[in-house]
C-alpha cells in the first residue's frame, strides 16, 4: 500500500529555508518502498524531526519520505545496552524508556528532539566528541533501503563504503530503516559541571587543551560581541556524569538494572506560541543577554546539574526557533583544524564582532579525531556555531565567513547550512568524490535529491 | 497482569491505544493483517513497557476464518482477559467506489459485516465470562450520511446502532460496552487532508478513549468537542443539508 501523502510547505528549524514538497508518512515498514516505486515523485529524501536548520531535509517540489511513525524498538539487551531501533525514534524516546533504566545516549546533540535516522545521516557530534567522536562511533549496524529499492545492512565492517557514505551522507544515499546503536551505561540523571570563567579566546582555548581530557563533556558558551582584548570571552563549561555513590541522597539516583529508576519527563515545558516580532533579538538585546549571562556566571568547582540543563537546555521551550521572529535565523557552524584554528577562530570572531552580527548562544568546542564519514563535518580541531537572525546583508557576510574558513582549512557543517555555495562546499570536503561514486551507485537512476544537495551540487 | 485483545493494532489509534494500556501495565494480546508490523509493534511496546505483547494474524475482512482467529486471540488471553478492543476500519477510496461496486462491498464488509461479527465472537465470550468491556471504533462519520463518505458512514452508522443494543443486551451480565466516535485523528486516514486545529494526535485520542472505558462510558467522542460538532449538524434540516457540499 502506498503511505498517506500531503503536499506541505516545509522548513529547516532555522524557517529561513523552506520549500513546498511532497510528504509521505508511511505508517508501515514496506510502505517506504512503495512510495519510492510509485513513480509519483522524480525525487525523494528522507526527513525526521525537522532539526537540521537550512535545507537539508527539504526536496522543494519533490518528494519527502518522513518516517515518524517507523519508531519502534525491536530489540534491547541490558547486559550490553546494545539497541536496535526505527530510524523514526527519536533520541527523547531513548530517554524517556531506557535512562530509568540506566543507560544513556552515547553522543548527546545540544537537542533531544532528533531522530536515530537523522541523527546518522547528519553524523552529529555532542560535548563528548573530544573524547569519543560522532554519534556513527556507536552505531553498529544500520538497514538501509538503497533508491534502487535493495535492502542492505551496513556496518562498519561489512558494506563499509556504504556505511561511511551514509553517516553523514545527509540521507542522499537511501532510507536508514533500522540501526543497532551502543547505549552507555550511567548510574544517576546528573552531570558534575566545572564552571571556568575564561577572560578571552586565548584563555579558553588554554583551559580546554590543558583540561579536556579530565571530562567526557566540555563546551563554551561564548560572548560573540566581544571585542579587543576581551575577544572571544566566554564560560567554559566541563563535566562527568555524576556517579550515584557520590550524589547527595535528595539527587536522583539510578540503580542500573533494577529499573527503578526515577521517570525522566521529556516533554518542553514552555511553548513559544507565536513568533516574537523580528528584530527582538538585534545587537542591542543581545548584547545586554550576553553581559548578563557573563556576569552571573563565575568559575565554580563541581556543581551538580541535571542532564536536561546540561545537555538539552533549550528543549525546555518547544518552538524556540520563533524567538527569531517569522525571517528566521541562521546556524552558521565551523570546525578549524588544530593547526590553524586559533587564528582562523581569532579571524571569524573579530569580523563577527566587527560586524554587528548578533549571534545569540554562541558556541565553541574542540574536536577530537576526525572519523570516517565522507561527508561528516568534524575535522581534528575547533567548532565554533553561531545562530544569527536573517537580516540584509547576511549572506553575503556569511560568504565572506566562507571564505576565511576555508581559508584556514576548515569547513562548514551541512546539517545546519544554508548560504554554503557549490564551489566552496567542494573545496571543504575532500572525500566528495569518493561519495558520489557510491551514492552514484546506489542510486543509477537518481532518485535520491534534496533541496540542499541541489543547492551545493553534491550529486553533479 | 490484566489482558486486553486489540484489533487493528498496526497502526492509528489501534497502535496508540495499545501503547496506553501497555503504559498502564495491561498485556496484550495484538491483532491485525499484518504479521511483520505486529510483531514490530509487539517488541516496540514490550521494550518500552515491560510488558507481555503477543501478535496474532486477523482479518475482519475474511470472514470464514474470523471465528478461529479471534478464538485464537482469547484463548490465548485466557482468564487475565478484561476486554476486547475493536480498532479495525476501512475509508476506502470513494471515487473508485462509483466505478466498482466491489470497493463498495470492501467499505461496507470491513466496516460492518466484518466487524459485526468480530463483536459477536467476543460479546459470547464475555457474556459467559459475566465482566469485562468492549470497545469499538465507531465514527463521527456514522452521524449523518454526506456525499464526500456516505459509504463508510452508513457502514459505521450501522454499527453505532448495532452496538446500542449489544450494549442493551449485554448490560444484565455486567459486561460494560463503549461506543467510540472519533472525529479528525491524526493517522493514515485524515494525514494530507489539511484538518489543522480540529485534529487530533492518535495519542490523544487514545488517553481519551483509555479514559472512557475507565470511567465506563457509554458513547464518546474523541475528541470531546465533536459532540458538539455533531449536534450542530445532525441540527440542520435534511431540505438545508442536501444542498450542501460536505
Amino acid at each position: 500500500m502506498n503511505p498517506a501523502t500531503s503536499t506541505q510547505k516545509l522548513s529547516g528549524w532555522g524557517r529561513f529555508r523552506t520549500g513546498s514538497c511532497h510528504v509521505f508518512r508511511p505508517e508501515k515498514r514496506s510502505e517506504v518502498a512503495a512510495a519510492l516505486a510509485s513513480g509519483e515523485q522524480s525525487t525523494y529524501i528522507p526527513r525526521g524531526l525537522g532539526r537540521s536548520y537550512g535545507d537539508a531535509s527539504l526536496n522543494e517540489n519533490g518528494g519527502v519520505i518522513w518516517p515518524i511513525r517507523l519508531n519502534r524498538f525491536l530489540s534491547f539487551d541490558d547486559s550490553t545496552g546494545e539497541i536496535e531501533c526505527e530510524s523514526g525514534v527519536s533520541l527523547a524516546e531513548i530517554l524517556e524508556f531506557f535512562l530509568p533504566r540506566g543507560w544513556f545516549l552515547p553522543v548527546s546533540p545540544g537537542t533531544k528532539f532528533v531522530t536515530v535516522g537523522g541523527a546518522i545521516a547528519a553524523d552529529i557530534h555532542g560535548k563528548n566528541h573530544h573524547r569519543d567522536g560522532t554519534f556513527s562511533n556507536f552505531v553498529q549496524s544500520l538497514e538501509l533501503l538503497t533508491p534502487a529499492g535493495e535492502l542492505l545492512r551496513c556496518t562498519p565492517a561489512n558494506n563499509s563504503e556504504i556505511f561511511w557514505a551514509t553517516a553523514g551522507g545527509m540521507g542522499l544515499t537511501g532510507v536508514i530503516l533500522s540501526a543497532r546503536l551502543r547505549l552507555r551505561q550511567v548510574d544517576s540523571t546528573n552531570v558534575f559541571v566545572d564552571y571556568y570563567k575564561a577572560v578571552n579566546l586565548e584563555d579558553a582555548l588554554d583551559k580546554m587543551e590543558t583540561s579536556d581530557a579530565r571530562y567526557d563533556y566540555s563546551v563554551a558558551w561564548i560572548d560573540a560581541l566581544s571585542t579587543g582584548k576581551a575577544l572571544g570571552r566566554c564560560i567554559l563549561m566541563s563535566g562527568n556524569h555524576a556517579p550515584a555513590s557520590e550524589l547527595p541522597s535528595r539527587a536522583r539516583k539510578l540503580p542500573p538494572g533494577t529499573g527503578n529508576g526515577a521517570a525522566v519527563s521529556t516533554r518542553p515545558k514552555w511553548n513559544l506560541l507565536a513568533d516574537f516580532p523580528s528584530g527582538t533579538l538585534n545587537q542591542l538585546t543581545v548584547k545586554a543577554f550576553n553581559a548578563v549571562y557573563y556576569a552571573i556566571h563565575s568559575t565554580a568547582p563541581r556543581q551538580l546539574v541535571s542532564f536536561e540543563k546540561f545537555f538539552y537546555p533549550l528543549d525546555a521551550i518547544d518552538n524556540w526557533n520563533r524567538m527569531y521572529g517569522k525571517d528566521g535565523f541562521v546556524q552558521y557552524q565551523i570546525a578549524l583544524p588544530q593547526a590553524s584554528g586559533r587564528e582562523g577562530l581569532r579571524v571569524v570572531l573579530d569580523r563577527l564582532a566587527r560586524s554587528g552580527c548578533a549571534s545569540f548562544l554562541a558556541v565553541l568546542k574542540r574536536f577530537g579525531e576526525a572519523g570516517p564519514g565522507l561527508l561528516s563535518f568534524p575535522l581534528h580541531g575547533y567548532t565554533l556555531a553561531l545562530d544569527i537572525p536573517v537580516r540584509r546583508g547576511l549572506i553575503p557576510f556569511l560568504h565572506e565567513l566562507d571564505r576565511m574558513t576555508l581559508d584556514h582549512g576548515g569547513r562548514v557543517y551541512l546539517a545546519k547550512d544554508a548560504v554554503l555555495r557549490p564551489e566552496d562546499f567542494a573545496a571543504m570536503y575532500p572525500k566528495l568524490d569518493s561519495f558520489r561514486s557510491i551514492q552514484r551507485r546506489l542510486d543509477p537512476k537518481r532518485l535520491f535529491s534534496s533541496s540542499l544537495a541541489r543547492r551545493l551540487k553534491i550529486l553533479d | 497482569m490484566p489482558t486486553v485483545i486489540i484489533l487493528g493494532a498496526n497502526a492509528g489509534i489501534g497502535r496508540a491505544l495499545a501503547a496506553e494500556f501497555a503504559s498502564h501495565h495491561y498485556d496484550l494480546i495484538l491483532s491485525g493483517r499484518d504479521r511483520e508490523e505486529l510483531v514490530m509493534v509487539a517488541a516496540d511496546l514490550s521494550l518500552r513497557h515491560k510488558v507481555s505483547a503477543r501478535p496474532l494474524t486477523a482479518d475482519i475482512g475474511k470472514t470464514e476464518v474470523l471465528q478461529s482467529a479471534m478464538e485464537e486471540c482469547l484463548n490465548a488471553a485466557g482468564e487475565a482477559l478484561e476486554g476486547f478492543v475493536l480498532c479495525a476500519g476501512y475509508l476506502g477510496n470513494p471515487e473508485t467506489a462509483k466505478k466498482d461496486l466491489s470497493e463498495v462491498r470492501r467499505i461496507l464488509e470491513i466496516n460492518f459485516t466484518g466487524s459485526v461479527l468480530a463483536l459477536e465472537i467476543a460479546a459470547k465470550h464475555f457474556e459467559q465470562k459475566r465482566r469485562g468491556f468492549i470497545c469499538a471504533l465507531s465514527s463521527v462519520a456514522g452521524d449523518r450520511g454526506r456525499q464526500s463518505n456516505y459509504l463508510y458512514g452508513s457502514a459505521k452508522g450501522g454499527l453505532t446502532t448495532y452496538l446500542q443494543g449489544l450494549r442493551n443486551r449485554l448490560y444484565r451480565s455486567g459486561v460494560h460496552v463503549i461506543t467510540i466516535k472519533p472525529g479528525f485523528v491524526d493517522t493514515r486516514m485524515v494525514f494530507g487532508k489539511g484538518k489543522g486545529p480540529l485534529t487530533a494526535s492518535p495519542e490523544r485520542a487514545a488517553t481519551d478513549i483509555f479514559r472512557a472505558i475507565k470511567k465506563h462510558k457509554d458513547v464518546v467522542y474523541v475528541p470531546w468537542f465533536w459532540r458538539i460538532i455533531m449536534l450542530v449538524v445532525r441540527k440542520i434540516p435534511e431540505s438545508v443539508f442536501k444542498r450542501l457540499r460536505m
